[in-house]
Parts: C-alpha cells; sequence; structure tokens
C-alpha cells in the first residue's frame, strides 16, 4: 500500500514538473489520435451523410455490418494492419510498418464504424420530419441535406469526439503495428503496458493519469455537447 | 380547382393506402378531408403537397399536369406550404423558424423582416418572436408552424390534423384563428382531421375517406345532413343508426315498425336522432307517427344532458334528456316509458 501511494506522489510530481519522457509520449499519443481521428472525420462522416441520404439496396444490411464493427477488437484489426502493410502485404511497398503512420491507419479502421455509425445516428435522430419539413417550406434537396446536418451538428460532433476517445484509449494496434519504439511510436497505453511489465509504476502510473484526463476531457466535451444539442 | 387528385393509388410495404381516390379542391375553398384513423389521409395530403409520388393517378394544379421530378415540380411544390401534424421546430428562435422559408427564397431582409413581423402579429406570436422554439408548447408549436408556412404566402395551405392532442380552449382558438385567416388571405385550406366538429368548425367542402376511398364528398351541410350510408352517418355523430328493410313509407327494424317520410323499398339503413325522440310516462295523443313502448335499461350523463337507453321490442334507441325533464319524468332503470318521434326525423340512407 505504501509503495503505490508513494508511486503516486512520484507520478505527480512527474507531471507537475513536466518530465520530458513522459510529456513526449503523451504529445505523441494525442498527435497520432488526432490525425486518425482527422482523416477518419474526413472519410466517413461525409460517408455516413451518403448512406443516410440515399436510397439504395442493402442500406439496412450496411447500417447493421456499420453497428456490428463498433466492438470490433483492436488486436484483429493490429493484426489484419500488420498483414497489410508488412513487406509481404499489399501496402508492403510504402515502409510504414513501425511507424506513427501505421498506427494512424490502424486507428481509422478501428473508429471508421464508430464514426460513420454514429454519424449514421445522428442524422436518423433528427427524424424524417425535419426534411419533410424542410422540403415542405420550399428548400431544394441541398438545402435540406445542409438544414438536416446544422440540426445534428451537436451529435455529430459527438461522434467524431468518441471516435477520438476509441483511438488515444487503444492498445493493441498501436503496439502490434506501432512497435513500441521509444522516442518514435511509443503512446501512453504502450507505454504504461510496458512500464507496469518492467516494475516502473510511478512512471505507468503517471501516463495513466493523463491517459485518464485525456478520457474525462473527452467524456466532459461530449457531455456539453449533448447538452447544447438537447437545448 | 386548384388542386384536383385523380384516382390515386398508393401501396406501401403491401399494404394498400390509397385505393383510387379522387378530390377537387376549389380555388380559395376550406377543404376539409375527413376519416378515422389510419383512413389514408396523411398519404393522400403528402401527395398534395407533392412530398410523395403516388403508384398511379394524377396530381393536377391549377389544371395543369404536376410533373413526376425537375425543375417544374420543385416550382410547383414552392407554391403549396405543408403544415405537419407534429411540426418539427428547427433549433433557434421562433423568429428564425418563421423567416426560414423566406430567407432560403433569397427574399431581402427588410422583406423577410416586415413579412415575418405581419405574420408573427396576425398568428397571435408577437411576443414570441426571440422564444427559443423547443420551449413552446403544443398550441404555440402549431400557431408558429401555421406562421412558418402562411409568411410563404402559399396559394395551397396544407394542415394534417392541426388540432389533434390540443386541450378544447387551445383547439377553438386554433380553429378560430384557422377561419379567420382563411376569410382575410383568400388562402385555399386542405385540413385532414379525423373529427367532424373540425370540420363543422372551419369547412366549406370535403371529402370523408374510409379504408383508402372517399365515401362521400361535398359541402359540409350535404355530408352533415345527408350521409350517404350507415358509415357516414355514424362519422357525422349520428346514433340510433339501424339496418332497415323499406317498403313505401314505412320500414321495419327489427320487430319494430318505423314510420319514415320517404318512399322507398328494399334494404337500406336509418337513423333516429336522439333528441327528435320524445319521453312520456302515459300514453299521450300526439301527431308524432311513431309512437313506441319501452323500458329503460340505462341513463348515463352526456355533456350537460343526459342518454337513456330505452330497449323497445329487440332494438335499443339512445335518447338525449334535459336534466329538468329527466327529474320532471322520475326516470329509473327499469321502469316502462312511452316514447315517440316524428316520421320526418327518421334519417334514410
Amino acid at each position: 500500500m505504501f509503495h503505490l501511494i508513494e508511486a503516486f506522489s512520484i507520478a505527480l510530481r512527474m507531471i507537475v514538473s513536466g518530465d520530458a519522457v513522459v510529456f513526449s509520449i503523451a504529445l505523441r499519443t494525442l498527435l497520432i489520435a488526432s490525425a486518425s481521428t482527422l482523416a477518419a472525420t474526413l472519410l466517413f462522416v461525409p460517408l455516413g451523410c451518403l448512406i443516410h441520404f440515399n436510397s439504395f439496396r442493402g442500406k439496412r444490411l450496411a447500417r447493421g455490418f456499420i453497428q456490428t464493427m463498433y466492438s470490433v477488437p483492436t488486436v484483429f484489426v493490429g493484426m489484419l494492419v500488420f498483414l497489410m502493410v508488412s513487406r509481404a502485404g499489399p501496402l508492403g511497398g510504402m515502409g510504414i510498418l513501425f511507424s506513427p503512420w501505421a498506427i494512424i491507419l490502424g486507428e481509422i479502421i478501428l473508429i471508421f464504424p464508430i464514426i460513420t455509425g454514429l454519424t449514421l445516428s445522428a442524422l436518423q435522430g433528427t427524424g424524417k420530419g425535419l426534411e419533410d419539413t424542410a422540403i415542405a417550406l420550399g428548400a431544394r434537396r441541398r438545402t435540406m441535406v445542409l438544414k438536416v446536418l446544422t440540426e445534428a451538428r451537436y451529435t455529430m460532433l459527438t461522434s467524431v469526439l468518441m471516435g477520438f476517445g476509441r483511438a488515444v484509449s487503444e492498445v493493441g494496434v498501436a503496439i502490434m503495428v506501432g512497435g513500441n519504439i521509444a522516442g518514435h511510436t511509443r503512446t501512453l497505453t504502450t507505454a504504461i503496458a510496458l512500464g507496469v511489465g518492467k516494475g516502473e509504476t510511478a512512471s505507468s502510473i503517471a501516463l495513466g493519469l493523463i491517459l485518464l484526463s485525456l478520457a474525462m476531457i473527452v467524456s466532459i466535451m461530449v457531455n456539453l455537447l449533448q447538452h447544447g444539442g438537447n437545448r | 380547382m386548384i388542386l384536383q387528385m385523380k384516382n390515386i393509388h398508393l401501396t406501401k410495404e403491401k399494404n394498400r393506402i390509397l385505393r383510387g381516390v379522387s378530390i377537387n379542391v376549389p380555388e380559395g375553398s376550406f377543404f376539409v378531408l375527413m376519416g378515422p384513423t389510419g383512413c389514408g389521409k396523411t398519404s393522400l395530403l403528402r401527395l398534395a403537397g407533392l412530398l410523395a409520388k403516388p403508384d398511379s393517378g394524377e396530381v393536377h394544379f391549377h389544371g395543369i399536369p404536376v410533373p413526376s421530378k425537375g425543375e417544374a415540380l420543385f416550382q410547383t411544390r414552392r407554391r403549396i406550404a405543408t403544415m405537419f401534424q407534429t411540426p418539427v421546430m428547427f433549433s433557434g428562435t421562433v423568429w428564425s423558424n418563421v423567416s426560414w422559408g423566406l430567407k432560403i427564397r433569397g427574399i431581402s431582409k427588410t422583406e423577410v423582416v416586415r413579412r415575418v413581423e405581419q405574420i408573427l402579429d396576425f398568428t397571435g406570436l408577437e411576443n414570441f418572436a426571440q422564444r427559443d422554439a423547443s420551449t413552446l408548447s403544443g398550441g404555440e408549436r402549431r400557431r408558429t408552424a401555421l406562421a412558418r408556412a402562411l409568411v410563404l404566402n402559399p396559394e395551397l395551405l396544407i394542415l394534417d390534423e392541426p388540432t389533434t392532442s390540443l386541450d378544447p380552449s387551445f383547439k377553438r382558438d386554433l380553429l378560430s384563428r384557422l377561419n379567420e385567416i382563411h376569410s382575410r388571405t383568400g388562402t385555399t385550406f386542405l385540413m385532414a382531421t379525423h373529427d367532424f366538429t373540425d370540420a363543422l368548425a372551419v369547412g366549406t367542402i370535403g371529402a370523408v375517406m374510409r379504408h383508402g376511398l372517399v365515401t362521400q364528398a361535398g359541402s359540409i351541410d350535404e355530408l352533415l345532413f345527408k350521409p350517404e350510408n350507415s358509415f357516414m352517418a355514424s362519422f357525422t355523430g349520428m346514433r340510433n343508426i339501424f339496418p332497415a328493410e323499406f317498403a313505401g313509407s314505412m320500414a321495419r327494424v327489427g320487430e319494430v315498425d318505423v314510420a319514415h317520410a320517404g318512399d322507398r323499398n328494399g334494404h337500406g339503413f336509418l337513423a333516429i336522432p336522439p333528441e327528435s325522440i320524445v319521453l312520456a310516462l302515459s300514453k299521450k295523443v300526439t301527431s308524432e307517427r311513431n309512437r313506441l313502448t319501452g323500458i329503460v335499461k340505462s341513463v348515463e350523463r352526456s355533456g350537460i344532458n343526459w342518454d337513456v337507453e330505452v330497449e323497445v321490442s329487440d332494438i335499443s334507441l339512445t335518447v338525449a334528456v334535459t336534466t329538468g325533464a329527466l327529474n320532471e319524468l322520475s326516470v329509473t332503470t327499469g321502469s316502462s316509458i312511452y316514447i315517440s318521434f316524428k316520421a320526418s326525423a327518421v334519417h334514410l340512407f
């Protein structure tokens, strides 16, 4: 018990004093998660919109598939990306295995269902009545789409934050395709996993507290946005 | 005619919603589309508002067939406004909701301000302009939705069950506003309702639907006083409706002979309005051709009056009486009573 309290106090000191190693890992994690979330947002929010605003055969199936993928194991995605970017894989020529780019690619795939699915739910949540009202008031289709997107903006932003939350806290992809290389691909989660194994409790707790803070900030922002959307 | 819908068919998920509906809405009229819940009113209104396409049939606006797609459809749709049964409010204030339709038409800011102010005043919402639309009550939402549609100066305003789930005072207020707006603007109104009393309050002409078909169409008075079948009679609030075998001026209802003012033979229906039947404790000499004896089965309050159910042979008649008459007659369940009604009071269909 005493050991744990001492480790916590060292961890807090590391954070307060701005420990260079701890903060470089935190910054890298933020950058990787932000990059993957940004790319996934640019790709999959429009995909969610396309699915929602268009009628096509298999729409229900597509929706079901995306929802099933919400809980895809991170190690499965990690394995998939590893096979793709390893030398013998289809993307082997890019030479990105064990680089931050490989982690970003993995996280994009990991959060694809969350961002697409929650975008779909956000748009669906506005109700058919909103689309009908806009059209009945004389809107062209593109004006109607813009109106629905405006009305769903808070919930759609929530889906992006949820995606970021998943990306920042995942470990499977980062460890399998990043390789946990110090100063290069080490992220908060992989560093914690390694630190605990090596008995570096204090630094692991410090990294854990930063990760927890990030997760809480995301959670608070989601709550605030949902409150804003419900006003 | 501003709107003509000819032989409209519509199927949704293998259910035949509309089975060849035709209606004609004259310009400037207040047309009321009536019928019980689920009869296809809302589906027909969506087609009338050009928000959906029928499987078959034609929609004409000002005598010109409306195309199924393209710019011409869009431009025609802009001449019509629809207010849905459950109005959806956009986020923002009442003002931003009401002005939205004008803004997307590219109307100048000063004109938007002028028209929105005018319509808010017109609909009694002048003090609500800056209210957050999500905080409005059901009645206020409907008035906002009405203002949002009216501000566009539509040639045809479609209202889908605007009084549903409103409390009586809000309902009266909304209906009287609709009446006033109709007479002041001259806009053609097409309103759906399942309540015939709404049609009486505002309508000039209408149609009653059942099972995806128009059962009867005509002026509101015709629908009320000349129901063509037992469904129509029941829908317009008639009671004591019976199947009958007619022979000249007499009709056989069960084992009871009823005199009527018509001349008909064969099978049909008749209705005896409860308020046309007179109760008496003793046999009186009256001019009424129908004089019967019955047993009181029940006495129930119905608003400010009472409904007395009298069993006459094998039929049961409901008689409407005032509290004063009820006390005077000392009507009690199980007592024997005399009833009479004029032959001219009997409706045939």
